[in-house]
Parts: structure tokens; sequence; C-alpha cells
């Protein structure tokens, strides 16, 4: 639905967005994630057709933004930083005229209106002034302006950012029910967003994607290895060193020890389950166990893992 | 044609949702209506003295040549180098200030008929104004016999003047986030253009006839006196124009920016 091809954007010399590749499948929710600075809005301005890329092509439901502008611009939404809102406008004044400058009109913008309103649960609102609403209520309204002409394809930008933790669940709730009809692409850096919202992410840092897949497969392909933590009563020293000798272990690190407990970091070789071996070994010699699990990382540990890569792998290359 | 008109509308609402129309409109008429008495009762003394000398020597007075004409020439086109900046200062600004300028430029919307929208609703205010001052004029209907024919002139050459500043204005506006700027920008350029006549005053080079024949006001005299002339339609059309380009322009090197 959305293709991004060798997108390059540049604001003069600075390069904001450089070579991204990626694609939108239809109906699916992708999340765009990165550090402030990264490049996210200058990617979500190119698709929407704000701005136009300086090399490689965006298409929008088979629409190139550059070369035919109004057929991708009618079949998308989309939600900016800050809510485009008029603020002397009331709510329904504002839903009509984005309806009719999207090309909705008559009896279709009525039903159109009463649509979204219910949808992004602003219809206790629509006589009001916009200038006058909350920052929440603001952000939901944007939400509605975005939906108005029913686009194909949505693009949010932080769509969540300022609200309030409710308000956040809720927003989360709306776009997941928009997914399957619409497909959507929303940008964040906060990451507990896209795992709980998101069925794919493309992680972009220094305007440049570090990586993309599912939330599970990015926590899997980052990991390299497989970390098992194991918690055992028992001489220390020796269990180190029976789990050691189990083969496919690459490493056993003293994590944490109280009461005659001790927890180890057991790294084995990639895609190389050892947790059974690990137990044998404990159990073999009557230690106790008490606590066998494998370590996932979150995907906060992998943002900052990407992210903080990048940089650090940079003065080697040089 | 139909998404200009929603533009133009969208404008019109914002000027009525906001103080701006009615600061504008109420300055204007308080101006206007002021300059108007006195011209008139400026008239009517003097034509009462000269009745009273047996309307020996002078020429005849006429409400054309001594009331409207200065009217229109000598006071409304300085009131509305003030007052056309108030109606285009917010035109692009206000859009970028407040990040609607997104919905706008990511609507099907080609950046033209935004242009165009926005330069109508601006207009529309502004006529507006001119009926103000007509309304004015009209009293002179109840009290005396104004030819109506140069009144024509005086509304179509009040309109492109307008017209022109109007999209000067818009252009300006687009350089800025904030409103206040462009409007003292807009403000100092007008003023710069007005000025343009006063050079052909003392140099009578090239230079001078060129800065004259730029100057916004040159081509208004005809208009004023109650003549259409082609050279001063075609000279106003074409500022309007190369203002509605030059915003155009500037539009497209906005994306490459902002
Ligand atoms: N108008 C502009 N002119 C010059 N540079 C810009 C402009 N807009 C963005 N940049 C630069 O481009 C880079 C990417 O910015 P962008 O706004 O796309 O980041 P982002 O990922 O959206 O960040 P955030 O999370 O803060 O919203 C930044 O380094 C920024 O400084
Ligand atoms: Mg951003």
């Amino acid at each position: 639905m959305i293709e991004v091809e060798g997108l390059t954007k540049r604001y003069g010399p600075t390069v904001a967005v450089s070579d991204v590749t990626f694609q939108v499948r239809k109906g699916e929710v992708l999340g765009f994630l990165g550090p402030n600075g990264a490049g996210k809005t200058t990617t979500m301005r190119v698709i929407t057709g704000y701005l136009p890329p300086t090399a490689g092509t965006v298409r929008v439901a088979g629409f190139d933004v550059v070369e035919q502008p109004l057929e991708a611009k009618r079949r998308t939404g989309y939600l900016p930083e800050l809510p485009p809102v008029y603020p002397d406008m009331t709510v329904d004044e504002y839903l009509a005229f984005a309806g009719r400058i999207k090309g909705v009109a008559g009896a279709e913008l009525k039903k159109r209106m009463d649509a979204v309103s219910e949808t992004c649960a602003v219809s206790d609102v629509r006589r009001r002034q916009i200038g006058k609403l909350s920052k929440g209520y603001r952000q939901r309204v944007g939400l509605a302006q975005a939906l108005i002409h029913n686009p194909d394809v949505l693009v949010l930008d932080e769509p969540t950012a300022g609200l309030d933790p409710k308000q956040i669940i809720e927003t989360r709730q709306l776009i997941k029910s928009l997914a399957g009809q619409h497909t959507v692409i929303l940008s964040t850096h906060i990451l507990p967003e896209v795992s709980k919202t998101c069925e794919r992410v493309v992680v972009i840092n220094g305007g440049k994607i570090a990586a993309v897949g599912t939330p599970e497969e990015l926590t899997r392909r980052l990991q390299g290895f497989e970390t098992v933590l194991v918690t055992v009563e028992g001489p220390e020293k020796e269990v180190k060193e029976k789990i050691e000798r189990i083969e496919g272990v690459n490493l056993v690190e003293r994590h944490e020890a109280s009461d005659g407990r001790v927890t180890f970091e057991v790294h084995a070789a990639k895609d190389k389950d050892v947790r059974a071996e690990v137990a044998r070994a404990v159990v073999e010699s009557q230690w106790k166990l008490f606590e066998l699990k494998t370590s996932g990382l979150s995907l906060e540990e992998i943002f900052l893992k990407l992210t903080t890569k990048d940089l650090g792998e940079e003065p080697a290359a040089t | 044609m139909r998404n200009v008109v929603t533009i133009a509308g969208k404008e019109l609402r914002t000027y009525f949702h906001s103080p701006i129309a009615y600061l504008v409109m109420a300055l204007f008429a308080v101006l206007c209506g002021f300059f108007f008495y006195n011209l008139t009762a400026a008239y009517v003394i003097e034509t009462f003295r000269m009745l009273e000398m047996g309307g020996m020597g002078a020429p005849p007075m006429n409400i054309n040549e001594n009331v409207i004409r200065p009217l229109f020439e000598g006071i409304l086109t300085v009131v509305l180098l003030l007052l056309v900046p108030l109606i285009t200062m917010r035109l692009y600004a206000e859009e970028k200030r407040s990040g609607t300028i997104e919905l706008l430029l990511t609507s099907p919307l080609t950046d033209m008929q935004i242009i165009l929208g926005k330069f109508l609703g601006a207009l529309c205010l502004y006529v507006l104004l001119m009926v103000l001052a007509f309304l004015d004029i009209g009293l002179l209907f109840l009290y005396g016999n104004p030819a109506a024919k140069p009144l024509l002139a005086n509304a179509l050459g009040f309109l492109l003047y307008g017209g022109a500043l109007l999209s000067l204005g818009m252009w300006i506006s687009t350089f800025t986030k904030n409103q206040i700027i462009a409007g003292i920008v807009s403000f100092a350029v007008f003023l710069l253009l007005y000025v343009f006549d006063w050079v052909s005053a003392f140099s009578n080079g090239t230079v001078g006839r060129a800065m004259s024949f730029m100057a916004l006001t040159t081509h208004f005299d005809n208009f004023a006196k109650g003549v259409i002339d082609l050279s001063d339609l075609v000279y106003y059309l074409s500022v309007i124009g190369l203002g509605i380009f030059l915003t155009a322009r500037s539009v497209e090197a906005l994306k490459g920016r902002a």
C-alpha cells in the first residue's frame, strides 16, 4: 500500500533521511520507531506529499506522490505532530471544511462527519470551538480530520504524544480498530507503543533504517544469542564450571546472589535452547534449582542497542 | 473551482470569527466617514461662498471632482496602505504558525487553488470595505447630483488597487510564521511603492519615470478622475498576477525548507 524506495531528503546541507526503503502492506499497522531527530516526521511528510523527496520514490496505493500528487493525497489521511486545527472553528465547521477540501460533499459529508465524530469520540463537543478543547480532544479532532474522506492510508505522526495515560490507551485501541480497513503508519519514540499497537516495526536512526521486523523478530534477531537465567542453591564455583561444560554454552556470568542462591546468566549459541541441559546438569549434581527462564530483551533495550550501536560503530569504520 | 470557493469561504469565516474583520471595517468606516464629512463640509462652505461672490472668477464646483476624487485619490489610497496588511498578514503566516498549512498542502488541492481561494477570501472582505465607502458616497445622491458614470471607474480602480495590494501582501505573508512581522513588512513595502510616485516630482530621467510607473498610486489617478485607461488596467492586473505568481513560487520553496 505504501512503497518507499531509496528515499533521501536533504534540508540544504543536512541529510534528514538517507536511502530509506520499506513497504507497508495493505491493512497493516506499521510502527516507525526512532529517537528525536531520526527523520520520522520528514519521512511522513514525504509520504503525505507535503515535502518533495530529494531522491527516491514514494508510492501510495500505487500512485507516485510526486507524479500524481492529487490521486495519492485523495487516498491519504494525515495527522501531523501538531494537530492541524483552526482554533476559532467549531469541530463541525472544521470537519466540514476538511471534508470539502478532500472532495467529500453533500449528504455524504454529513454521513462521514457523523461517522468520524463517533469513531474518534468527539460527538459530544461538535459545536464547541476547537481552541477551547483540551489537548486530548484536539488530537482526536485531528484524527477525525484524517479519517473524514475514508482514506486507504493513514499517516499518524506521534498520535499519542502529550496525552494522559487513559487517553493513550484509548487512542491505541482506536488505532488498532482502524487496522484492516485502513493501512496505518504511525511514528513514535515511545517503545511500548509499538509492541502494543503495531504488527511490524521499522526502526530508524540518524536518517537510516536500523532494523525492520515484527516486535518479536526484532527481539530475537537482536539478541544474537539466547540468554538463560538460572537460579541455583549450591556451591557457586562448581555450579558455574558444570554449566560451562554443557555443549552450546558460550559464557556463564554471575548475575546476582542472595541467601545462598546464585543466579547465573547463561549465554548460549544462537538458536540453541540449552534450558533442558542446564536443568539436567543442576539436578544431576543434587543442587537445588529454583528458577530457570529465558531473558527476552525488552523493546526498550533493543531500541537502545540499535540506536547506540550505530553511533558506537562509526568511529571504527573511519 | 469548488475548492477555490471552499478555501475562500473558510478565509472569510476566519475573518469574521476573529476581531480582524470588525477592526478593519470599523477603522475604515471611521476614517472614511471622517474624511468624507470634512471634504463634503468644505465643499458646501466653498459652494456657498462662491454663490455669495456671484460665482465669479473660479471654475464651477463639481461633487465628483471636489469630493469623491480627493477622497479616493488622496485619502483612501493611504488608508488602505495601513488596512490591507491587516487583511493579508495572516493569510499564510497563521497557517504556518498553527501547522494547518500541513492540512492544506496534504489535501488533494493544487497550490494554485489554495492561493486563489485565499486571495478571493481576502478580496471579499475588501469588497465590504468598498461597500462602506460607497454607502458614504451614496449619501451625496440624496442631497446633490454627482455623476454616476465616473463612480464606476472609481469603483473599478478601487478594486484593482486593493487587489494589487492584497496579492503582494499575501506573498509577503508566506515568508514568516509571525503575522505581525508579515503585517509590518507589508506596510513598509506598500509605503515604499506609494512614495515611488514622489520621485517623479524631482527627477525627470528614465529612473524617475520608471519609479513613478511602478508606484501603485500613479495608475490610480485616471480611475479617480473617472477615466478607465487600458494601460492602468493592465498595470494593476499585472501586479495582481505577479503577486499570485510570487506566492506560488514562495509556497513551492516553503516545501523544500519547512
Ligand atoms: N525544516 C527543516 N530544516 C532543516 N532541518 C530540518 C528541518 N526539519 C527537520 N530537520 C532536521 O532533519 C532531521 C530529522 O528531523 P525529523 O523532524 O524528521 O525527526 P523526527 O524523527 O520526527 O524527530 P522527533 O522525534 O523529534 O519528532 C533532524 O536532524 C532535524 O534537525
Ligand atoms: Mg517528528
